[in-house]
């Protein structure tokens, strides 16, 4: 560390000037700049598409971008692969990590670094590292084993090893329980008293206000502010954010319940080996007129429930689901939407919507049941266009062309268009998987807002999210999955952010106790 | 009863016969492992036979032979990784192309052979052992094909689990954004990969036209690259497995010839069909009870980096 002989402490070690990255067309990152000063947590604050992603594969020799400077300590750098900004002390984490499921974590651990360690004397390493910061992390278990929260661990060990002195944190904490976000939080103090930068990327305003001491924010692909998130608002920062105030989804509680609509009963379905996505036990029911959140870690089971109740995967007990009164629990998904339901699962491309048939044909996957648009098993398009276009007009569905492929839509803009395709069937039962995931700010209100709206029409809704404040804030009841178990929901008022995110780590802190016992 | 003598040689046909596949599925093995899946197996093969029949028949060295062999299923195997791996195109549609390429190219090269015949390949004998009764001819008495196959396959199975290449190729086969990502040139790699494929095939081959049956016909493969490609599915992706499979499918096409011998009344088209529907039961059995595991998890997913 003393290289430098402190004189330039306060120099940037890592600095952007001007980047800009073209796609095509689109503008990925215009003339954006940003500097990382030793010793300190920086925020890359920025909605989905504001070219967060861009800039830092740009900071880390994945893109090249198109012109402007990298200066590193002062020094411009051209970074033509991640190797050679690794060998300048520069290390990412991924949000989508960089692992590899069919090997351990030693093996996946050294396959990070350069040159070659014997294993054992890798694993000693681990284990010294896993101390020193805090990071539980067993080196000789399979990482397809593991945790969401246990794998971003195994990825901060693997750039801790190389000694980095800009560490990268790509949307760290989406992947969290509040616990296990608590004790990120202190690992970065940690690495931040010691000289080494971290660069934090989030969208989570109260996290960076606490956390970071400076923040870059991006809008649109361009650089807007470098503030110091201590001195703004939660407000401030969202507006500059988004650059316009951010409507809060109107609460509506003041309409009657009705009817049970889903009615979910000891649904257990056994697990399919290597991950723990099997359903122990799950008892719910839902009302006309309530909107009932799952929240939840990912990969707790929340996929299994959702295609149980779509009828990807129909159960043997007939009575385990119940939607508007009918047994469904081994009908197929065409029976179900017959029955009055409509699915939104969470990967818009690829099961939402076919990502290279054009929207109009997208619209023909759940409405092929329905009646009005196939008749004797020939489409009638001049219906099924008037569908789309009802769609396309009520929810604010942008786009180019008449009618372009599903890939070529926004995630935002997709992510209404589903949502729209199966509210104008007129359900009495929604269930939504990430309604807002990866959605602007607006769209996401937009979303939220029409969910409420159903609701009040009387239509039963389960949403399910990893976004516990999205839940807090429109929700009626809350449940909570952990280890393919539901909690009773417990309606919003009642409860706090700290007893949900107790019972999401809750079977994790069992975990962690095990971990503890098998180390001593 | 079958006396020692005739024990003996049916035991020895049997390595014989399995080292073809277990050369062929070998290489293809080290290909899949980096995630690339070459269907071009059997047509590497067949250029690897007609290559090293016609310089051994030119030069009258073997060990020429087997050369040439290797090196013109490495060839073959460029145009798949050029295809499949930097224009990252289908690489079943590669495959299938690179095998009918091979047959076509091979058939040009070895028609002026056809009707030729050449001295086979040594057995490499050993005073004393060699004459044990039964075992004897089977572990002592093969020709260098066989204990070069065995060497090959311990040098993969070690080569793969235990040196930090071999971590780098499997990690490459299980995530390559990922590896890409970690600064690994996931294509070079791959490359690498389907080229060791390439010679392997091209050996392969080398038995089959100068050692097993040491004479030149077109079709002289008969599908022997397909079943290398199903015992690579039916080892999960595990060298020692892939032995087992190998000498299984190389005693299966040995005794239906043995059991045709006998006249069971059994039409003999249908035992020739045996060790193909073993194959086929192999698979469905294994897919039962595994259900895909094992697969590299970036098992023909083409690679393209960001620019």
């Amino acid at each position: 560390m003393a290289e430098t002989d402190g004189s330039r402490a306060s120099a940037a070690l890592l600095e952007a000037v001007g980047l800009t990255k073209r796609f095509g067309a689109l503008v990925a990152n215009d003339h954006v700049s940003l500097a990382i000063r030793p010793g300190e947590t920086h925020a890359l604050l920025g909605e989905n598409g504001a070219g967060k992603s861009t800039l830092v594969k740009m900071l880390c020799g994945l893109l090249q971008p198109d012109s402007g400077d990298l200066l590193h300590d002062g020094q411009p750098v051209v970074f033509p692969d991640p190797a050679s900004s690794r060998a300048k002390g520069i290390s990412v984490v991924f949000q989508h990590f960089a692992l590899f499921d069919a090997l351990t974590v030693v093996e996946n651990v050294a396959l990070g670094l350069p040159g070659y360690e014997p294993l054992p004397a890798l694993a000693a390493r681990i284990e010294a590292c896993v101390h020193r910061y805090g990071l539980a992390v067993e080196p000789y278990r399979r990482v397809g084993e593991l945790s969401v929260g246990e794998r971003q661990r195994v990825e901060i060990v693997r750039c801790l090893l190389g000694e980095p002195r800009v560490l990268i944190l790509d949307e760290p904490t989406s992947v969290l329980t509040p616990d296990e976000s608590e004790s990120l939080f202190r690992t970065v103090d940690l690495l931040t008293g010691e000289g080494r930068a971290v660069l934090f990327i989030s969208h989570k305003l109260d996290e960076v206000r606490r956390l970071c001491h400076r923040a870059t924010v991006l809008r649109g692909g361009k650089f807007i502010a470098e503030v110091d998130p201590a001195q703004e608002s939660s407000a401030s920062l969202a507006r500059l954010m988004v650059g316009a105030d951010v409507p809060r989804t109107p609460r509506l509680v003041t309409h009657e319940l009705g009817e049970p609509r889903l009615l979910i009963r000891n649904l257990s379905i056994p697990g399919d080996g290597s991950r723990g996505s099997a359903l122990h036990d799950i008892t719910l029911e839902i009302r006309a007129g309530e909107i009932v959140g799952v929240a939840g870690v990912a990969g707790n089971g929340q996929t299994a429930l959702f295609e149980a109740l779509s009828g990807e995967r129909p159960c043997a007990d007939a009575e385990a689901v119940v939607i508007d009164k009918t047994p469904a629990g081994a009908l197929d998904p065409t029976a179900r939407r017959a029955l009055g339901a409509g699915f939104v699962p969470e990967e818009r491309l690829g099961h939402a919507a076919a990502p290279d048939m054009r929207l109009s044909d997208n619209v023909l996957l759940t409405t092929h049941g329905d009646g009005a648009i196939v008749r004797q098993g020939v489409v009638r398009r001049p219906v099924l266009f008037a569908c789309f276009q009802e769609i396309v007009k009520r929810f604010d569905v942008r786009f180019g062309g008449k009618d372009p492929k599903a890939r070529r839509l926004s995630g935002g803009n997709l992510q209404k268009f589903v949502i729209g395709r199966e509210v104008l069937r007129e359900p009495v039962l929604l269930v939504v998987d990430q309604p807002t995931w990866g959605v602007d700010a607006a769209a996401a209100a937009f979303i939220r807002t029409t969910l409420r709206a159903k609701a009040a029409e009387g239509c039963a809704v389960l949403v399910i999210s990893q976004d516990l404040d999205e839940l807090l804030e429109f929700t009626d009841r809350i449940a909570v999955m952990s280890e393919g178990r539901l909690t009773a929901p417990v309606p919003v008022a009642e409860t706090s952010r700290e007893a949900i995110g107790l019972a999401m780590g809750g079977a994790h802190g069992h975990d962690h106790g095990g971990e503890g016992t098998h180390a001593a | 009863m079958l006396d020692a003598a005739i024990l003996g040689a049916v035991l020895a046909s049997i390595v014989a016969a399995a080292t073809t596949l277990l050369l062929a599925s070998l290489g293809e093995l080290v290909a899949e492992r980096a995630g690339t899946l070459n269907l071009g197996v059997e047509g590497m093969m067949v250029v690897g036979a007609a290559v090293g029949y016609a310089t051994a028949y030119g030069t009258g060295s073997l060990i020429l032979g087997a050369i040439a062999a290797v090196l013109a299923g490495v060839m073959l195997s460029l145009v798949f990784a050029v295809l499949a791996v930097w224009l990252a195109t289908n690489q079943v549609a590669s495959g299938l192309a690179t095998t009918i390429l091979g047959l076509g190219i091979a058939g040009l090269i070895g028609s002026p052979f056809v009707g030729t015949r050449l001295d086979g390949a040594p057995e490499l004998r050993i005073a004393g052992l060699t004459d044990l009764p039964v075992i004897g001819e089977m572990l002592f008495g093969q020709d260098a094909f066989v204990y070069l196959s065995l060497l090959l396959l311990a040098g993969v199975a070690y080569g793969l689990s235990r040196t930090r290449a071999g971590l780098v190729l499997r990690a490459v086969g299980e995530n390559p954004v990922a590896a890409h990502a970690l600064g690994h040139p996931v294509r070079g790699i791959r490359t690498l990969a389907v080229m060791f494929g390439g010679a392997c095939a091209g050996l392969a081959g080398a038995h089959l036209s100068l050692a097993y049956t040491p004479f030149w016909a077109s079709d002289m493969t008969a599908g022997r690259g397909w079943i290398a490609l199903a015992l690579v599915v039916f080892s999960a992706w595990k060298p020692l497995w892939l032995l087992a499979g190998a000498y299984l499918f190389g005693a299966v096409s040995i005794l239906q010839l043995h059991v045709q011998g006998f006249g069971l009344g059994v039409p003999s088209q249908l035992l020739s069909a045996l060790p193909y529907i073993a194959t086929v039961v192999a698979l469905v059995a294994i897919s039962a009870l595994k259900r895909g595991q094992g697969a590299p998890a970036g098992l023909g997913v083409p690679f393209v980096p960001d620019r």
